[in-house]
């Protein structure tokens, strides 16, 4: 959806998220106190959601993460979310610094557990605890 | 994906209408990618949400086209931004924060941007008529524009929207499209009692409880009043939007892509069913508040979304009843509405100004709760009658909500500590 290369250990949720009211973009702690990854810090980490909701600020917050140096390493959907691959398309258009974003198909985006070491390659192929390519798009 | 360009796009992107046209096109075509378009089409209108949250990167954005001479191509207006450009310092606001303030609302206006600053616009200025192509921003407005009006925008998040509105284009895709309007959930208010609907937060109640059930299809909510006012689309349109990532409903014999459950499924079938009672329903309304009755209550704010000229007359109403009873603002609560000059303009010709300014109301304009900071840190309970406030609440300004009718915050107020008719 939004190519790059990136590694990290998997922060999983199954229900969606706003990035924004959900997401701190200075600290990078998930602050969605009614969410279940809520005070999990996503910085540095590849956050597993099935697609965004919730305002359209989300994806004021995901830039503003890049350019604080807390965004998440990858972002990994089940469903394209516009919303949070514009902050990383705009995040590329600024800083040169996108926030890579893969969309999974069902059965692969549930075989990602949390704490899994997740390595997202440039053609968007996503190796989990280096054991070879799980199907992308 | 390929893209098919017309002339103009392929020219903007080439960089002949200038620097900001050209990334502004750049943006564009790799989002009609995301969305899975395969052309661009044509707007007539946008609403700016990234001119709202004040963010170093969003200033160096917004900025950043300005300073490459961008112009927006069609009329476009302003959702609420990070100040109240002309009373800020009442409200405790740092100098440095609305120095960039002030620079990112120059950098819109610059564009040519129409300065309504306000997330409800439409109650305000060039609202949009039915079928219209629009490139919208702010969840709520996308969802009024959408359903109540039957405007057509796709979600418009930060940045695309200024995109769209300097290229005139967006890509031809989602809900600018009939056949993907048509609805998907049905809805069915089987039991809620109508007078439980009359109350001004029932809506928001509502609205809290099918955003989760729906998440971004498409819900046609049956047994919704005819009669049902702007505002109070407003207030569940918001919190649907909030709770779920809805951005167009249909209610039958309300909005006017639902003359019948027949027209608002377009022909086809419900994916699913889902009857709501007063069960459902009152579980939403204490899912909104986190904080407990009789707590002691520190502020109070109304106006998320930007209150309407008909909402601070009723506000008036409720705070005359109070007066009549001998009762004030407890000294230790703050009042604050939050409005647009539009319905604050109106506010001043009234003859009811009065009952409110003496109450002690604050009345803050052009601008958000969540997006400036007036809300003091010491704030521990919170009390609106709004959905959206309600939800964010917690997790934006680290505040206990207290959630209920604008009857019972005028009455909290009074009291100094949470107290509700119902809970």
């Amino acid at each position: 959806m939004v190519a790059g290369s990136a590694e990290g250990v998997a922060l999983v949720c199954r229900e969606p998220l706003s990035l924004w009211g959900g997401l701190n973009p200075r600290t990078g702690e998930i602050i969605d106190r009614r969410h279940a990854l809520s005070g999990e810090m996503a910085a540095g980490r590849v956050l597993v959601l099935p697609q965004g909701k919730g305002s359209s600020t989300g994806s004021a917050i995901l830039l503003e993460s890049v350019r604080s140096g807390v965004a998440p390493a990858a972002i990994i959907n089940l469903k394209a979310d516009p919303i949070i691959a514009l902050g990383s398309i705009v995040a590329d258009e600024l800083y040169n610094k996108p926030v890579p974003i893969v969309v999974l198909p069902e059965e692969a985006f549930y075989s990602i557990n949390k704490g899994d070491q997740l390595t997202i390659e440039p053609d968007g192929t996503v190796r989990v605890n280096a054991e070879p390519s799980t199907k992308n798009t | 994906m390929s893209i098919k360009l017309s002339e103009r796009d392929k020219q903007m992107l080439q960089g002949r209408e200038g620097k900001a046209a050209q990334m502004a096109m750049r943006i564009m075509v790799r989002m009609a990618d995301v969305y899975g378009a395969s052309e661009l089409m044509d707007v007539s209108q946008a609403h700016i949400d990234g001119c709202g949250l004040l963010s170093e990167a969003g200033l160096e954005f917004a900025e950043k086209l300005a300073g490459y001479g961008g112009k927006v191509r069609i009329p476009t207006t302003l959702n609420m931004g990070p100040l109240d450009l002309q009373n800020w310092k009442q409200f405790g606001v740092n100098e440095e924060f609305a120095a960039k303030a002030i620079r990112q609302a120059k950098a819109y206006m610059d564009m040519g941007c129409i300065p309504t600053w306000t997330c409800a616009p439409y109650q305000s200025y060039l609202t949009p008529r039915f079928g219209q192509q629009i490139a919208w921003g702010e969840s709520n407005a996308i969802c009024y524009a959408n359903s109540v009006l039957g405007a057509r925008t796709n979600r418009y998040g930060d940045y695309i929207d200024i995109c769209a509105a300097i290229t005139g284009r967006v890509p031809r895709c989602g809900l600018h499209l009939k056949e993907n309007r048509k609805g998907q959930i049905l809805l069915r208010l089987v039991d809620i009692d109508p007078t439980v609907m009359k109350d001004d937060c029932s809506y928001a109640v509502l609205g809290h409880l099918i955003g989760p059930m729906v998440g971004d299809k498409i819900p046609v909510i049956e047994g919704l009043s005819a009669d049902a006012t702007s505002d109070q689309l407003k207030a569940f349109g918001a919190a649907a939007a909030s709770a779920g990532a809805v951005a167009l409903f249909h209610a039958v014999g309300v909005t006017p892509e639902a003359n019948s459950l027949e027209e608002a499924f377009q022909g086809g079938q419900p994916e699913k069913v889902i009857d709501i009672g007063m069960a459902e329903f009152r579980e939403a309304r204490a899912d909104l508040s986190t904080a407990r009755e009789k707590d002691k209550l520190d502020v109070v704010v109304l106006g998320c979304p930007h209150f309407s000229y008909e909402e601070f007359r009723r506000l008036a109403q409720l705070i005359r009843e109070q007066k009549e009873n001998g009762n004030t603002l407890c000294e230790d609560v703050r009042f604050i509405v939050i409005s647009s000059q539009t319905s604050y303009s109106l506010l001043v010709r009234s003859d009811f100004m009065d009952v409110i300014i003496d109450f002690g109301t604050e009345i803050t304009l052009d601008t958000c709760l969540f997006h400036t900071p007036m809300i003091a840190a010491d704030t521990k309970v919170l009390m609106t009658n709004s959905g959206k406030c309600a939800y964010y609440g917690p997790g934006e300004l680290g505040v206990k909500i207290a959630f209920g009718s604008m009857a019972d915050c005028v009455l909290s107020a009074v009291k100094g500590y949470v107290c509700r008719k119902e809970v």
